[in-house]
């Protein structure tokens, strides 16, 4: 089980927190403006990173709130995790601290 | 009386209580501290099972959790009774009662060992290649007997009585492994002050130190005798407030940020265990830091029949003789690629074993080892190989050759009479937890292993598990990986002086012994639980495979409950040699947790029963249940499904709710239904984004029934949205959905619309729903509703009011399900018995009936009311159900509003939902049928839609089917098929809406 650092609540187990896929994808401001390969592109094409991924986490059985982490894939160790709205941390890659 | 085979003097074995116990229902003499293993051998029984798929006659192997040979079955009664256990695990008890597997009729004369004759039928991978012809026979006939034949123990038929426990524990610094780098890694970090958990799978903490010799030959630890260390170092520790010794516990899996499962046995060494104490228990540990001291296994040598019964380990055999006092034989032969082995064979000889060769595979054996052995008078070879052996039940000799570097046989083939063979092909570090934390393993030239390197966790090894093999140099490495650890979690703790040089001494041999040109036929065994030869591994590189990944899956080598403990490196050794390739370069397989099987019971812990899952009930429910109610599941809720009168069944009081809902009024528990406020200044800004309908126009005290869409245009759920206040909305979901419908609001409004004003609460269980829906329904409530006008004019269909039901403040609506004039009362739910009873109570006179879930389900289908999840399954529109008029496709924007501008959203030959008529009115049809053109279609059919839903009405005494058909809208009047289990049903495809199409019952 993941130990996972909510920005407001602090660090508590996986238990209580519910994934919410690829981060910073944001919906279109006019969704009608949007070409159909872009629409398609936005519903269903991710990323599939091997290293660090920006993803969404909601602490539902906390604070309820949506934020976002950096999660290294190869290791689940995370980077950082951050509020909605801030921009994701630098990562450069390297060796990669435990938590 | 315990045996014939036990030495007079030595072992950790308690000599005043001897112990009866059964294998097979013979009776036998053990005693307290040995292992089901040690006592039968105590008596020369080796023989304990058939291999998995040739049934061969199979003895011991090793000593410990990585026997892959003697698993038995251990029965306290029916229900209790484990199989699969390893006999050198199982702790013997009086009245143990062990039974061996996989034979029939007996252990000793096995039908099934007609597979070892027939194993050219099951080479690698046969599964793909025999038995594929005729092909019916496979289901019929191949399958069933293969599943019967290949096999381990059979799972007991009746439910388990026992308890199992969980914790969830903290600590400083878990250490794992309790031999000696374990012990003073321990010492070490409690030495410091931080909080210690040591495991051990073991009864009795000391791991290899309880297989030394205890004599004057045994080793010495700071200036006293290992055992005197072994026992102060324990007492230490126990004393220790801030540590926890867990025997009898296996750390069987390493999860992510450090939490490592652990599994306690608590019971299964009791005679009569206490029925309020849990059988086991699951520990889920979260570390600071991990110190890994799994110790190292010794590996068997690879050679025509190495897997005869009385074939095993040298270190094995050690830890019989000084473990347990137990001699493994009488005249032994040994064959060696290591210097260890020797101290079994000097051992051995000591305690009377005639030792009739050692056999060296290496070309020189020049250690501190070999030479005492000379010195002790035991015959050594060096350059030897074994070509094979001889014995059924029990191995009667083996015949050795010396062999020169091109396998030439050098002077002729000696055969040694024996009725042991030890062997040794050196230690393999036990990395399986390790590699389980995705730490990385290296090859190390000189330990001839794979080894640790970096670790993913904060975590350690320490003493054999990474390469460190001399008692001094182990108890040095744990003691400094125990300090490092303490020290890394905060803790004072000295470094340590130095850090033990890995050891060359193990190195060992890898893969199978050269054999002369000539030698074939005999299987070597590789891996001896999955039954995996060098003739296995060989056809797999012979046919191409050449990841070690994919050999192992091919030849189940390394798999299964085993996960290779014996075998691995042999195995990588054997495909190095094949292809050509250094054992580096050929890869390691991944380890999977558990490291040895855990039971179900230990995973379920206290969540079996009533505590499986927690049960959802309504304010009503007990009302319900008093009146006969019969229940249902929906998600955790129980719902009223339907309330038989004496001698009713399902059919006939489902029949008689909905007729007296159709003509008087019934009354229905809604409470489960979903609810949400949406509140705040930009309330129906959000709701205008959120849900595909328009929502200004939406005047305060109306309802509108609301489709939810998913971002890709399809459905996701329904729900009847009242307008309470300008800025104020009691929305409504399916009851399966609230959570997922809530999710999906906070999500958009914290990460997409952050700027609105608006706050979302769920309301489900404040608000219980009382429905009244019938013709006399508003005559009902008139006895009851305070400050409410209920007249058609001031209260419509799809309006809301708030006022008094019962003396209780309600919101009122006037809404329907079942396309009657209908009415659902909300109170708060402390409220909701005492108001349903009043109503009850009130509607007497009026013929008021309680209905449930089934009759709801007829009564809505009769008008074509969808259900979510029902008639929609991901792929289906607003449009395709008939929803169509609900989107506000003005609106700029919404939920799903770009995805229904596809094309292939608007497309003719979607599925469409229409309602079916069977040309036979009796027959109803399954949810699901498929439904096909017109009846005679040439075979094969293709479907052109399936039924959703399907019941028997009352009211029109004939059957109903709602279908989601191709183009349906279309097909109106057209005959279709329905493919059943019965042959075809013809079928007309008619309006969806089958009873008051014009709504006039709704209205009134």
């Amino acid at each position: 089980m993941l130990l996972i650092a909510c920005p407001y609540c602090g660090t508590r187990p996986e238990l209580e927190f519910v994934y919410g896929g690829q981060a910073h994808l944001a919906r279109p401001k006019d969704p009608a403006a949007i070409d159909a390969q872009d629409w398609a592109d936005f519903l269903y094409v991710r990323d599939n990173t091997r290293g660090a991924h920006a993803e969404r986490w909601r602490h539902t059985h906390g604070c309820g709130r949506f934020f976002n982490a950096l999660r290294d894939t190869t290791t689940d160790h995370f980077i950082a995790t951050y509020r909605v709205g801030e921009p994701p941390p630098v990562f450069t890659g390297g060796p990669k601290a435990a938590p | 009386m315990t045996g014939s085979f036990r030495a007079a003097t030595g072992g950790h074995i308690d000599r005043s209580r001897a112990l009866r116990f059964s294998f097979d229902g013979r009776s036998f003499a053990g005693l307290q501290g040995d292992s089901l293993a040690s006592a039968l051998l105590a008596h020369g029984v080796h023989l304990f099972g058939r291999s998995f798929k040739y049934h061969r006659p199979r003895g011991i192997l090793a000593a410990g959790a990585e026997e892959p040979n003697a698993l038995v079955t251990v029965r306290r009664d029916d229900a209790r009774c484990t199989p699969n256990l390893r006999a050198t695990q199982v702790e013997l008890y009086e009245g143990l009662e062990a039974h061996s597997q996989n034979r029939w009729p007996s252990l000793a004369f096995d039908v099934g060992a007609v597979n070892d004759l027939l194993s050219p039928l099951f080479p690698a991978g046969f599964y793909y290649k025999t038995f594929m012809w005729p092909r019916s026979a496979w289901k019929a006939l191949y399958e069933p007997y293969i599943r019967a034949a290949a096999g381990l123990g059979r799972a007991p038929a009746h439910a388990d009585p026992d308890r199992y426990s969980n914790r969830y524990a903290h600590c400083d610094v878990l250490v794992v492994g309790a031999g000696p780098s374990g012990l003073a890694a321990a010492l070490a970090a409690a030495g410091s002050g931080a909080r210690v958990i040591l495991c051990d799978e073991q009864a009795r903490f000391g791991g290899s130190l309880l297989a030394e010799s205890a004599d004057a030959h045994g080793p010495a630890i700071q200036g006293e005798a290992a055992a005197a260390w072994l026992a102060r170092s324990i007492e230490s520790l126990r004393r220790n407030r801030r540590v926890t010794l867990l025997p009898r516990t296996t750390a069987f899996g390493y999860f992510p940020h450090n939490m490592i499962a652990l599994n306690q046995r608590l019971t299964d060494h009791l005679a009569n265990p206490q029925a309020s104490l849990p059988r086991e228990r699951c520990w889920q540990v979260r570390a600071q830091q991990v110190v890994l001291a799994t110790g190292a296994i010794e590996r068997p040598l690879v050679f025509p029949g190495n897997d005869r019964p009385g074939i095993m380990l040298a270190a094995a055999a050690r830890s019989f003789l000084n473990r347990y006092a137990v001699i493994p034989g009488t005249r032994a032969v040994m064959i060696t690629a290591c210097d260890e082995a020797y101290r079994a064979a000097i051992e051995l000889h000591q305690a009377g074993v005639a030792i009739a060769m050692i056999g060296d595979v290496r070309a020189e054996a020049d250690g501190a080892w070999p030479a005492a052995a000379r010195r002790a008078g035991l015959p050594v070879q060096t350059q030897i190989t074994v070509l094979g052996t001889r014995g059924r039940l029990r191995v009667k000799a083996v015949q050795l050759a010396r062999v020169d570097a091109d396998r030439g046989v050098i002077g002729g083939i000696q055969t040694h009479a024996c009725d042991l063979v030890l062997m040794s092909g050196g230690f393999t570090p036990s990395v399986h937890l390790y590699s389980q934390s995705r730490g990385k393993l290296v090859w190390d030239e000189t330990v001839q292993s794979f080894i640790p390197a970096q670790a993913a966790e904060r975590a350690r090894s320490a003493g054999s598990c990474r390469g460190v093999f001399s008692l001094a140099a182990v108890l040095e490495d744990g003691a400094g990986a125990g300090a490092a650890a303490a020290r890394d979690a905060g803790f004072a703790a000295a470094p340590a002086a130095s850090i033990p040089a890995l050891d060359a001494a193990m190195a060992g041999y890898a893969g199978a012994l050269p054999q002369p040109q000539a030698a074939a036929g005999s299987k070597a065994f590789v891996d001896w639980q999955n039954d995996v030869t060098t003739r296995d591994l060989a056809l797999a590189t012979r046919e191409g495979f050449v990841s070690i990944e994919h050999i192992k899956r091919y030849t189940t080598a390394g798999m299964a409950t085993d996960q290779g403990k014996t075998s691995n490196l042999n195995a990588l050794g054997f495909v190095s040699q094949r292809l050509d390739k250094a054992i580096a370069e050929v890869g390691l397989t991944t380890f999977r947790m558990p490291y040895t099987p855990v039971t179900f019971g230990s995973f379920a812990g206290f969540a079996r029963g009533d505590l499986f899952e927690p049960v959802r009930t309504t304010p009503i429910h007990d009302w319900a249940a008093r009146h006969g109610a019969v229940f249902e599941d929906v998600g955790l809720w129980k719902r009223a499904r339907h309330f038989p009168e004496v001698g009713e069944d399902m059919h006939t009081a489902v029949a008689r709710e909905c007729r007296a809902v159709r003509s008087t009024c019934g009354i229905f528990d809604a409470s489960t239904l979903g609810k949400i406020e949406v509140v705040g200044r930009d309330a129906v800004t959000f709701m205008n984004r959120i849900y595909a309908n328009a929502w200004n126009s939406l005047p305060v005290g109306r309802c509108r029934y609301g489709v939810l869409l998913r971002e890709d245009g399809f459905v996701l759920d329904d729900g009847v949205v009242a307008r309470t206040a300008e800025d104020r909305f009691h929305v409504t979901t399916t009851t399966g959905a609230a959570p997922r419908v809530l999710a999906l609001m906070e999500d958009y409004l914290q990460t997409e619309w952050p700027e609105l004003r608006v706050w979302l609460t769920s309301t489900t269980e404040q608000w219980a729903v009382i429905a009244l829906q019938g013709p006399n329904s508003r005559r009902v409530l008139q006895g009851v509703a305070e400050n409410i006008d209920l007249s058609a004019e001031a209260m419509p269909h799809m309006s809301v009011a708030q006022g008094r039901v019962c003396g209780v403040p309600a919101l009122l609506f006037r809404v329907s399900f079942t396309g009657e004039l209908g009415f659902e009362v909300n109170v708060p739910s402390d409220y909701a018995i005492a108001v349903w009873e009043a109503i009850y109570q009130a509607g007497a006179p009026h013929g008021i009936t309680p209905y449930g879930t089934e009759a709801m389900h007829v009564l809505r289908a009769e008008k074509g009311y969808i259900i979510v999840g029902q008639e929609t399954d991901g792929t289906a529109t607003a449009d395709d159900v008939g929803l169509g008029w609900a989107v506000g496709r003005n609106k700029p924007d919404f939920v799903g509003k770009r995805s229904l501008a596809r094309p292939a959203m608007s497309a003719s030959d979607r599925k469409q939902l229409v309602g079916l008529f069977t040309a036979d009115p009796r027959i109803v049809l399954e949810e699901g049928t498929q439904v096909t053109q017109a009846p005679g279609q040439r075979l094969p059919l293709r479907p052109i839609g399936h039924v959703t839903s399907s019941y028997h009405s009352a009211i029109l005494d004939r059957s109903i089917a709602l279908a989601l058909v191709a183009g349906g809208r279309a097909r109106m009047g057209q005959t279709l098929s329905a493919s059943t289990a019965h042959g075809e049903v013809p079928v007309r495809v008619t309006s969806p809406v089958f009873y008051d199409p014009d709504g006039t019952r709704l209205n009134g």
